[in-house]
């Protein structure tokens, strides 16, 4: 039988493209590794602005609370930046510029963040430095980068529908955005914004620490919320349902150790057990992943479409397992049908301490920490074209667009 | 779902008899089982729709007749399972099509791009499956998760190159000899290492004792020591150091290599204890707890209680004594005067049993050292058959050594107490309660115990509800009490007799 030619060099054009694309996934996995290991230390130069201490100083002298909760990492990103070797002083030379508002330091009397003067107190920071400095203008802010660790990120909402409503404040849309709120697909994450984890306290967790060779006996762990009782008490909002999926389909499974209380040896029973589940909440990010990862328990991630931290560096699809919101009911089938080497290759990944330190923001700033990676990742985006420079007279962003509220001055 | 279901029926319930109370007692009775009627009526009606529903359906009715203007964001991403089956099936309700239910028109100020997006914002359904248990081959395959994890651990963090240990045990067979062996058998089950077992026993091996030891599962070396045990304290606790050490004889013979534990019978011995010896190098030494109160008597416990409070005495500890850079400089003995008028000196007194200075117990030693030759023994160990010869009355491993200062302190120098020692006796008189497997074994106790138990079941069982005779007290009387207290006679004279069979005579004894 006669095979015509063409034949065989589609069969060798996909041949050679598969094989490609597998040396390209390879590629990619030994990049990721290498990443985390980055110095960002001469590879980009970043220009503090001085604003005056009512957007910074002055926020966290009325509430040092603000230090110790997970938002924290906007104020220790302030403190770092201004003692590390990256800052420059001269802002001709300075390839990112970073504007210090601390703009989740506004706490109600239980210590959460409210969220409802951020965006003016934002835009009268931005008001400053456009007219002060020469440099917001020039870009429009396509080489700035703000840090706005809240719930939904620059939406500046706790709650999903209004922080949907509102957007990425309006001013913001150029700018660099390094956040924790992190879906794919979502108003709030903008295309190129760095996803960092929450703030996790590091003393306290090497305060508990165990010794390693205590067994791990539990087999999955979970201490927090199924049912938000005071803003949904039927379930079904919280959480897309997937919280209180959990606690009615494996409340009565020994092999899971949940329940709402608040125990004191919460660190030390994660370092017990085997998976630690990280669902959503009302946002899909959490602490629980910093606290999975640092104590070696194998985090379950129920949240469709999220984005973690660092994704571009840490291979979470090989350190946790995912979960579909819609599979939760099958999930102690999916967990037990993992082979044994896989979990302990995941707890293998874990331990390495590259990994943990790239979760914690310690005080001073070490090498490889979340600090770190957050300036590799504004390297990585260096060299940039020449065109967000604007030219003379072109104006991109609409100074009034946006809820009237947030006009106000601040 | 179905207590919040019988909480609504409950509640209906409780709404319908206060409105139907005794205030209206005074009204015209003719219309109170009209309105009572409607009211269960209505009650069981809606019982039905919540089963139908599969859940409480009042709530969704408020929401539907006094909800604000939020339906226009309340897009919905699914279902719930049930509501889509029911949907069907319910035809009487105004929910049937529910309007707010199915997503109407989304709202124009979700962003475009989530059409790609798989999640939504709203309400969703919670997935609930439908036997939400546990499945229990995955239980297993869970545990086989957990198991091969903590081996990993082992590996990891635990101990490198485990040593095999060799257990030194002296027995002898008494009344709670299964109770206290019982015990140890099963802590030495639990240890991860290699294991060997050498029980001697005073009197001679028994066929008791040796069944118990096969049911471990370990490896065991079962010896006999030809003299019985004496009735002193003092006498026995030598017996027990000539034991020891005709169990390192056996060691030296066979050359059994690894690290030489004495676990005598009536201590507690914890797991910890068996990783920590397993970084002795030569010799080394443990704090032991000593639970020297037997509690036997009221008035010397109590007396020893007063004493206690007085002088604020925490646990006593026999064991190494370190200094501040954690090198042994001494012992912790056991004071024993403010015990020795109290002290028991027979087996069945009810005192204190005291220990000695320092016990065998807390001494492990590298089997190595009482090996005949091997060239990089250390010299201050003395050689096992010249002391035996000797006949000194060695009252620790530490007459072995002609050097003390080399003893390595182990378990945090000494603070840390991995094992308890106690000594706990039945009285002379004492008999071990039978089991049943005791009537199982002999004839004559099927005769005498077991056919009048089987006639008395079949009296009462049987033939009474068969008969037409009905339950009166009076058959209850003539067949019941008799048969009882021939029953339990019958079984007490058979205990008194004297064609007992071996085994029954030995655990009264």
């Amino acid at each position: 039988m006669k095979v015509p030619i063409w034949v065989f060099v589609v069969v060798a054009v996909l041949a050679t493209a598969f094989v490609l694309r597998i040396g390209a996934e390879e590629l990619d996995q030994s990049h990721q590794t290498e990443r985390i290991a980055d110095d960002p230390v001469g590879r980009l130069k970043v220009f503090v602005y001085e604003l005056p201490s009512k957007y910074n100083k002055k926020i966290l002298q009325k509430d040092p609370r603000c230090l110790t909760h997970m938002f924290a990492a906007e104020i220790f990103m302030h403190w770092f930046l201004l003692s590390s070797p990256v800052r420059t002083l001269n802002p001709e030379e300075a390839d990112w510029f970073y504007t210090p508002v601390y703009t989740t330091c506004d706490l109600t009397p239980n210590g959460l963040p409210l969220p409802f003067k951020s965006p003016r107190m934002m835009r009268s920071a931005i008001q400053l430095i456009s007219s002060n400095w020469p440099f917001w203008n020039r870009t429009e802010g396509a080489d700035h980068f703000f840090v706005v660790p809240h719930d939904f990120g620059a939406c500046f909402h706790y709650q999903e529908e209004k922080a949907i409503e509102r957007g990425i404040l309006p001013l913001l849309q150029r700018a660099t955005l390094v956040q924790t709120f992190g879906q794919r697909n979502h108003v709030c994450l903008n295309e190129g914004s760095i996803t960092i984890p929450p703030y996790a306290p590091p003393q306290k967790m090497q305060a508990h620490l165990i010794p390693p060779d205590t067994p791990r006996s539990i087999f999955v762990y979970f201490r927090g919320l199924f049912y938000d009782v005071g803003n949904d008490p039927e379930g079904g909002y919280y959480a897309r349902g997937a919280r209180a999926s959990v606690w009615e389909n494996f409340k009565n499974n020994p092999l899971f150790d949940i329940s709402t209380e608040h125990p004191t040896t919460y660190y030390e029973d994660m370092q017990r057990a085997v998976f630690c589940l990280c669902p959503l909440g009302w946002a899909p990010w959490s602490p629980r992943l910093v606290e999975g990862v640092i104590f070696g328990c194998i985090p379950v991630i129920i949240a469709d479409d999220i984005v973690l931290p660092f994704a571009d560096a840490i291979p979470w699809e090989e350190i946790g397992v995912f979960v579909a919101e819609k599979d939760v009911p099958k999930l102690d089938t999916i967990l037990t049908s993992i082979p044994p080497e896989v979990v302990l290759r995941k707890q293998r990944l874990l331990a390495n301490p590259s990994m943990k330190q790239a979760m914690l923001f310690p005080q001073p700033a070490q090498p490889g920490d979340a600090f770190h990676q957050i300036l590799n990742g504004l390297a990585r985006k260096l060299p940039r074209d020449k065109s967000i420079h604007l030219k003379p007279g072109e104006k991109i962003l609409n100074w009034t667009a946006g809820p009237v509220g947030d006009l106000k001055p601040w | 779902m179905k207590l919040s279901q019988q909480q609504n029926c409950n509640t209906r319930r409780n709404n319908s008899f206060r409105t139907t109370g005794p205030l209206d007692s005074s009204v015209d009775s003719a219309f109170k089982p009209l309105a009572s009627f409607f009211w269960v009526v209505l009650h069981g009606l809606c019982c039905l729709i919540s089963l139908v529903l599969g859940f409480r359906f009042s709530r969704l009715i408020f929401f539907l007749l006094f909800s604000t203007n939020t339906t226009s964001t309340t897009n919905h991403y699914t279902v719930p399972a049930l509501l889509r089956t029911t949907s069907d099936a319910t035809q009487t309700l105004t929910l049937q099509t529910p309007p707010v239910l199915i997503t109407d028109t989304p709202s124009n100020r979700t962003n475009p791009a989530t059409t790609s997006s798989r999640v939504v914002v709203g309400r969703h359904g919670i997935l609930i499956r439908p036997w939400p248990h546990p499945n229990p081959i995955e239980v297993m395959k869970a545990h086989r998760i957990i198991e091969r994890v903590q081996r990993e651990q082992r590996l990891q963090y635990g101990v490198k190159n485990p040593r095999p240990l060799i257990i030194v045990t002296p027995t002898y067979i008494r009344t709670f000899q299964t109770l206290h062996l019982t015990g140890l058998m099963h802590s030495l089950m639990l240890v991860p290492y290699d294991l060997t077992w050498i029980v001697v026993e005073a009197g001679g091996t028994t066929k008791e004792t040796a069944a118990l030891l096969e049911k471990s599962g370990l490896r065991t070396i079962h010896i006999g020591f030809e003299e019985r045990m004496p009735i002193t304290w003092e006498a026995r606790h030598r017996m027990e150091t000539r034991m020891r050490l005709r169990a390192l004889r056996v060691v030296r013979e066979q050359r059994l290599d690894g690290i030489v534990m004495f676990a005598d019978d009536g201590n507690t011995h914890s797991m910890e204890l068996f990783d920590e010896i397993q970084s002795v190098k030569w010799i080394g030494a443990l704090s032991v707890g000593i639970l020297a109160h037997s509690g036997n008597s009221d008035e010397s416990s109590s007396l020893l209680q007063k004493q206690e409070d007085e002088e604020n005495l925490p646990l006593p500890v026999q064991g190494p004594a370190c200094n501040s850079s954690g090198q042994l400089v001494g012992w912790h003995t056991f004071n024993s005067l403010p015990y020795v008028e109290k002290s028991a000196t027979y087996i069945d007194d009810r005192a204190i049993v005291l220990p000695r200075k320092l016990e065998w117990a807390g001494f492990v030693l590298n089997s190595k050292l009482v090996w005949k030759d091997i060239e990089d023994k250390p010299e201050w160990v003395k050689d096992l058959d010249k002391l035996v010869a000797d006949e000194e009355d060695l009252d620790s491993p530490l007459s072995l050594l002609e050097d003390t200062s080399v003893v390595e302190p182990l378990g945090n120098c000494g603070r840390k107490i991995l094992l308890w020692w106690l000594r706990v006796e039945a009285r002379a008189d004492s008999k071990f309660p039978p089991g049943l497997v005791f009537f199982f074994s002999n004839s004559f106790s099927v005769v005498y115990i077991l056919l009048p138990c089987y006639l008395y079941f079949f009296v009462l069982y049987i033939l009474l509800p068969l008969s037409d005779t009905g339950y009166d007290q009076r058959y209850y009387m003539f067949f019941l009490f008799p048969w009882h207290f021939l029953v339990v006679i019958s079984f007490y004279l058979h205990l008194m007799s004297d064609d007992l069979p071996e085994c029954i005579h030995m655990a009264y004894s």
